[in-house]
């Protein structure tokens, strides 16, 4: 059973970095393989949600990530030293191999007594770090963990998706004595594996040639190294999947979900999530939604909420947050706790800043001169 | 399972397409309004008032609304 408890542990802060460019859905034109050309952009907007996204096509997640991350421990005012472990959620890491992770370490300039790995999770993915995180402090073995979540930059080029959007986001995690902490629910199905999937870029169907061959897929032309989605299929899975975690978890803790200040849903399709929000009887004033600015930005978009919808109304009071991260697996992760959070402001990264202050060693610049 | 009950809760899926164009035999491909995203209204409907979960490949191996109140006639028992 995927019940977890962690106490004595809180969230210390939440800060999120997405691109400065702005791609507006209004732009898009009908039938260019981006949407449909049954579909004016105004009528593609009203339906999805979907206004306009951040996008880059240079800045990965790690660099949105360090960009979070340095604010976040500024504002809490950290010293870097005391960071036992950082952990990275991603599905667009920097390289195959190494892990993430461990760049962000000697990028952020962290201890070598630092635990490092990557988490290769999607829309679930923040509420699976979290409890990583979580169990770590909780457990006495470490005092301050960071965690950063989000997808932006991907692994091969593609056309832009109208739906998605490129989000970091840093969760910095840390000892309390005495504080209930945080109680979890995990659930997954593997069945559904082939629901959301990039078919090639893995070991199991090697990258060559033929992966870059466009076939045709639920009526968009889509090489091999691009996610494929049965929309169909994940929309009947968040429906029924989501809203029965959300109540597994308060009926096994025993609270009433209904006593919650917010819900935080990941955000992948708005219809979904109003379904869910009807099903579970929620306030709609309690569910902030950030598709019409930022698309689905996978696992940033839980803590990507907190940052652009209500900072003013949590940052630095106390709430009662009821967080449900849902999707790509099919995987799904729902977390309860209540604590007042630092919310960081909103960081904006220009392209100029690709791997800010960082250069491979022997790295040359355009006249092949060395850096 | 009511045959009428389930028109009607499918038909309340389209804004634009008068309730009396959708009947059993109709081939709701067909229907002008027919997109993705209604396909998503029905799965929602279905799951709300038939407690049923509707895949991908229910509605495509649908082609009349018959059909698709077949299968989840079939899937509730």
């Amino acid at each position: 059973m995927a019940f977890c408890e962690f106490k004595n542990v809180r969230i210390a802060g939440v800060a999120a970095g997405v691109p400065k460019n702005i791609v507006s859905n209004l732009d898009l034109k009908s039938g260019d393989g981006s949407i449909s050309a049954d579909y004016s952009p105004e009528a593609f907007v009203e339906m999805t949600g979907v206004k306009e996204r951040r996008v880059s096509e240079v800045l990965t997640t790690s660099d949105l990530g360090f960009a979070a991350a340095e604010r976040l421990i500024a504002d809490l005012a950290w010293d870097k030293a005391t960071i036992d472990a950082v952990l990275f959620v991603s599905q667009t890491a920097d390289y195959a191999l190494p892990a993430t992770a461990c760049i962000l370490q000697d990028r952020l300039g962290l201890s070598k007594e630092c635990y490092a790995a990557d988490i290769a999770l999607g829309c679930s993915g923040w509420v699976y770090g979290l409890s990583m995180a979580c169990s770590f402090v909780s457990s006495g073995a470490m005092k301050r963990v960071l965690l950063i979540a989000g997808d932006a930059k991907r692994r091969a080029p593609q056309p832009l998706d109208p739906l998605f959007g490129c989000a970091a986001t840093a969760t910095a995690v840390e000892l309390a004595e005495g504080v209930d902490g945080f109680k979890f629910h995990f659930g997954t199905d593997g069945s559904g594996y082939e629901a959301i999937i990039m078919p090639d870029s893995g070991s199991r169907n090697q990258t060559r040639p033929e992966s870059f061959v466009s076939t045709e897929f639920e009526g968009k032309m889509m090489h091999q190294m691009q996610t494929h989605m049965k929309g169909m299929d994940v929309f009947g899975f968040g429906i029924t999947t989501a809203p029965k975690s959300v109540k597994k978890l308060a009926e096994h803790y025993g609270f009433d979900y209904q006593t919650y200040d917010y819900f935080l849903f990941h955000q992948a399709n708005m219809k979904m999530n109003n379904m869910i929000v009807k099903k579970l009887k929620l306030d709609p004033t309690k569910v902030p939604s950030e598709m019409y600015n930022f698309g689905n930005t996978s696992s940033a978009s839980i803590p990507l909420l907190l940052v652009t919808q209500i900072r003013d109304q949590v940052n630095g009071q106390k709430k009662k947050f009821l967080c449900c991260g849902f999707g790509v697996g099919l995987s799904w992760g729902t977390v309860a706790f209540e604590d007042a959070i630092r919310v960081s402001e909103l960081v904006e990264v220009g392209d100029e800043c690709e791997n800010y202050g960082y250069k491979l060693q022997g790295a040359v610049d355009e006249k092949g001169g060395q850096i | 399972m009511d045959i009428n009950t389930f028109i009607e809760n499918f038909a309340g899926q389209f804004d634009d397409t008068p309730a009396d164009q959708i009947n059993p035999e109709t081939n709701f491909r067909d229907l002008e309004e027919w997109s993705s995203l209604i396909a998503l209204s029905i799965i929602a409907m279905v799951d709300e008032e038939y407690g049923v979960t509707l895949k991908g490949d229910d509605i495509k191996n649908a082609t009349t609304v018959k059909d698709v109140f077949d299968r989840v006639a079939a899937l509730k028992g």
